[in-house]
């Protein structure tokens, strides 16, 4: 579903991922784990289209489609969706409005026609029972006001909405309580089926005790120096990441 | 011997006289402004003797005033002896097609959703088939006729209800009250004129219906409207769709009279022509609005959404001078390139238990400049004066401005003045935001903007608040990234 080959990007003339490569197929839970500034978001920011980073080389695929040729708003509409290490707060727009939009645009890129309110205010029930999600922050406006567990709460929330075929998580277990973390996991492992995907970044190994992933990569320096299964994560956990920078170096230097 | 320059003269002057006169037909009057041209104009219109005397005041008063020089920008150096004051009613070029209209212009009218006869009355194409709303206005007419409404051109007024002019005409403007309503006053062309009797509730929003028909008013236009009491009218101005329009100058002149328990909302939605980019050719906008809740209980609520001209200077006012009377002011006014909009209200409270609520929306992209200036005063006699603003600016990029001037002149210690006022800034996140849920960033700006202007466009009619929604994306199209 989505490949990634030798991908360079910088930012403000700063090179910050130096050839990653990564194959994710229909249906994977993959894990990005790695030190604070390693490149972790400006991985997902890459690949949703933001404008302030630079591709230097290296090419992206979803679906047999240059990824890196569409506007951020068409990534979307093809199914990318990021959810979003720090959402921002949008004043004055309801989240309702904002997730109609949102809907009503997606399928029309479809050619779908919009949904019609009373479809859109069942589905949207639906969905909130699905990830527990408040009713009554529905009409308040976008994130604004919400708690840093609110807004994660919203991501996710939208993720049941917009049923996206690849979703990012970029760190969105870090500030949630563990009762917070427990739903906003088994929401996650609601969703997940055999169409779907899933890139989780996450500093702690607690969030994949919930969310079980396929592959664990790590990320270091703008690479991915080590893949393995969800063993590697407890690992990790363990032991810190220093033992994988220092075999990292010895590699380097033979 | 008499010098050959002098014949020439003369001649000229004898013809520059003998084109005055009535007889002769004249599509533009000669550049220049002086008392005989106001004479031709009163003229022309067959106007009493007392409205010619009025408009002669109106120009003693003019010659006596300067420029305002309190606004915040620079006032262009307008040359008023530059300008003609008098052209035949449709003056405006006669356009063979659609073919010679201006594409861009084009564009925004299918995006508006503008029927194409209503474009080709716009732009000012010869049009032979007859507009729907044109009929629709006729049958509207008789019906306004049967309920006693008068609605007219202010010409028709003047002829067929001299009284009711002769009696409100300069009560709530007054000819001396600045130099552009004294000049409007000297030299107004048309405009329009509504009375609603006693006890009667206008059953249609005003001008709606008549959006064609109403244009070529000209530049220094002026309505009066009355309603009686316990009456209701809601009148709308303007239109959403640009028009094409060759006088940069315009200053109109409103007044408003709401007798007892009478209520006039009044909207605007003014889209005139902002110049280029770098500001050339747009319309200045100095516009004075007044009303006046004469009686016990009245309310009067101006709604204003100002995206065009170049320059807009315009406080619609409320005097509050009926004991329970309410005035209201709301306003969305945009400003990019270069467009500088200086706007807000006055509210006077002079009668007891007065009420006033200002909301004021000001959005500046591009290098727009953006001030709301405000005045709530209130006097000795207005025990229980309650006043709420709301203040807010909205800024899209870095190189616009905003500012903010509010005046509280207080002198009733029972007043209660509150004062609200935010800053936002549409900031890139936001809209990375949006475009990451499918929202392209045209949209993505309206939704944020419609978000922020909604309580101003709740106030307008359904099917204009539509259009103004409408019109502000368009106006917005491009200031983003
Ligand atoms: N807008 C930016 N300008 C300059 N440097 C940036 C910018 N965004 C990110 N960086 C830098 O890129 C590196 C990777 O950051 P990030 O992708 O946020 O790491 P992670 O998510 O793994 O913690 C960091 O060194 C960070 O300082
Ligand atoms: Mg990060």
């Amino acid at each position: 579903m989505l490949t990634i080959k030798n991908l360079h990007a910088e930012v403000e003339g700063k090179k910050i991922l130096k050839g990653i490569n990564l194959e994710i197929n229909k249906g994977e839970m993959h894990a990005i784990m790695g030190p604070n500034g390693s490149g972790k978001s400006s991985l997902a920011s890459v690949l949703a289209g933001r404008d302030n980073y630079t591709v230097t080389e290296g090419e992206v695929w979803f679906n047999g489609k240059n990824l890196l040729d569409m506007a951020p708003e068409d990534r979307a509409r093809e199914g990318v969706f990021l959810a979003f290490q720090y959402p921002v707060e949008i004043p004055g727009v309801s989240n309702l409005n904002f997730l109609k939009t949102a809907l009503n645009e997606i399928r029309a890129y479809k050619g779908l026609p919009a949904l019609e309110a009373r479809e859109f205010l069942k589905l949207t029930k639906e969905k909130q029972q699905l990830v527990d999600f408040h009713s009554n922050l529905m009409n308040r406006s976008l994130n604004e006001g919400f708690s840093g567990g609110e807004k994660k709460r919203n991501e996710i929330f939208q993720l049941a909405m917009l049923d996206p075929q690849l979703a990012i998580l970029d760190e969105t277990d870090s500030g949630l309580d563990i009762d917070a973390l427990r739903i906003v996991s088994s929401g996650v492992n609601k969703l997940r089926d055999a169409e779907k995907s899933f890139v989780v970044i996450t500093h702690y190994q607690r969030l994949l005790e919930y969310i079980i992933p396929d592959f664990v990569h790590v990320l270091y320096n703008g690479r991915i120096i080590k893949t393995g299964t969800k063993e590697l994560a407890l690992e990790l956990e363990e032991r810190g990441y220093d033992w994988l920078k220092e075999e990292l170096h010895l590699k380097e230097s033979v | 011997m008499i010098n050959s320059n002098e014949i020439i003269d003369d001649i000229a002057n004898k013809e520059y006289e003998f084109g005055f006169s009535t007889d002769i037909e004249m599509d533009i009057a000669p550049p220049g402004l002086n008392e005989d041209i106001i004479r031709f104009i009163s003229a022309k219109k067959n106007e009493p003797e007392w409205l010619l005397e009025w408009r002669l005041k109106g120009f003693a008063a003019f010659k006596k005033m300067e420029f305002p020089k309190w606004q915040h920008f620079e006032m262009p150096a307008l040359d008023l002896q530059a300008l003609s004051y008098y052209a035949a009613p449709r003056k405006k070029k006669q356009l063979a097609s659609l073919d010679e209209v201006d594409p861009e212009l084009l564009a925004t009218f299918e995006k508006l959703g503008i029927p194409l006869n209503e474009q080709k009355a716009l732009t000012g194409v010869a049009v032979d088939a007859v507009f729907d709303s044109v009929s629709v206005a006729t049958t509207f007419k008789g019906k306004l006729k049967e309920m006693g409404v008068i609605f007219c051109s202010f010409g028709e007024a003047v002829q067929e209800h001299p009284d009711l002019v002769k009696k409100y005409l300069g009560s709530v403007v007054p000819h001396t009250d600045n130099i552009f309503a004294a000049l409007n006053a000297a030299v107004f062309s048309d405009g329009s004129f509504v009375y609603i009797p006693k006890g009667v509730r206008c059953p249609m929003e005003l001008s709606t219906y008549f959006r064609i028909n109403a244009q070529n008013t000209g530049q220094f236009e002026r309505t009066l409207i009355i309603a009686d009491d316990n009456s209701y009218v809601s009148y709308l101005e303007g239109c959403t769709a640009p028009m094409r329009d060759e006088n940069q100058l315009h200053a109109a002149v409103v007044e408003l009279i709401a007798m007892e328990q009478a209520e006039i909302k009044y909207s605007t939605v003014q889209n005139w022509y902002p110049g280029d980019k770098d500001g050339k050719g747009g319309i200045y906008n100095f516009v004075t609005k007044r009303g006046i809740c004469k009686g016990a209980a009245s309310k009067i609520s101006w709604t204003q959404v100002e995206t065009g001209s170049a320059i807009t200077w315009k406080y619609p006012s409320v005097i509050l001078q009926g004991d329970h009377s309410e005035g209201e002011f709301y306003s969305v006014a945009v400003v990019r390139n270069k467009q500088i909009a200086d706007t807000g209200t006055k509210i006077h409270h002079i009668g007891k238990n007065t009420k006033s609520r200002i909301i004021s929306k000001g959005i500046s992209a591009g290098r727009g400049d953006n001030s709301y200036r405000g005045l709530v005063a209130v006097g000795p006699r207005a025990d229980n004066a309650r006043n709420f603003t709301q203040c807010d600016s909205l800024l899209i990029g870095n190189q616009c401005g905003s500012h903010t001037f509010p005046y509280i002149e207080s002198r009733n210690k029972s007043a209660m003045i509150e004062h609200e006022a935010t800053t936002s800034k549409i900031g890139e996140d936001q809209i990375f935001y949006l475009n990451q849920r499918g929202i392209d960033s045209e949209k993505a700006v309206a939704l944020i903007v419609n978000g922020y202007v909604k309580e101003v466009l709740n106030q307008l009619p359904m099917e204009f608040a539509v259009e103004a929604q409408k019109l502000l994306s368009i106006t917005l199209e491009g200031s983003v990234g």
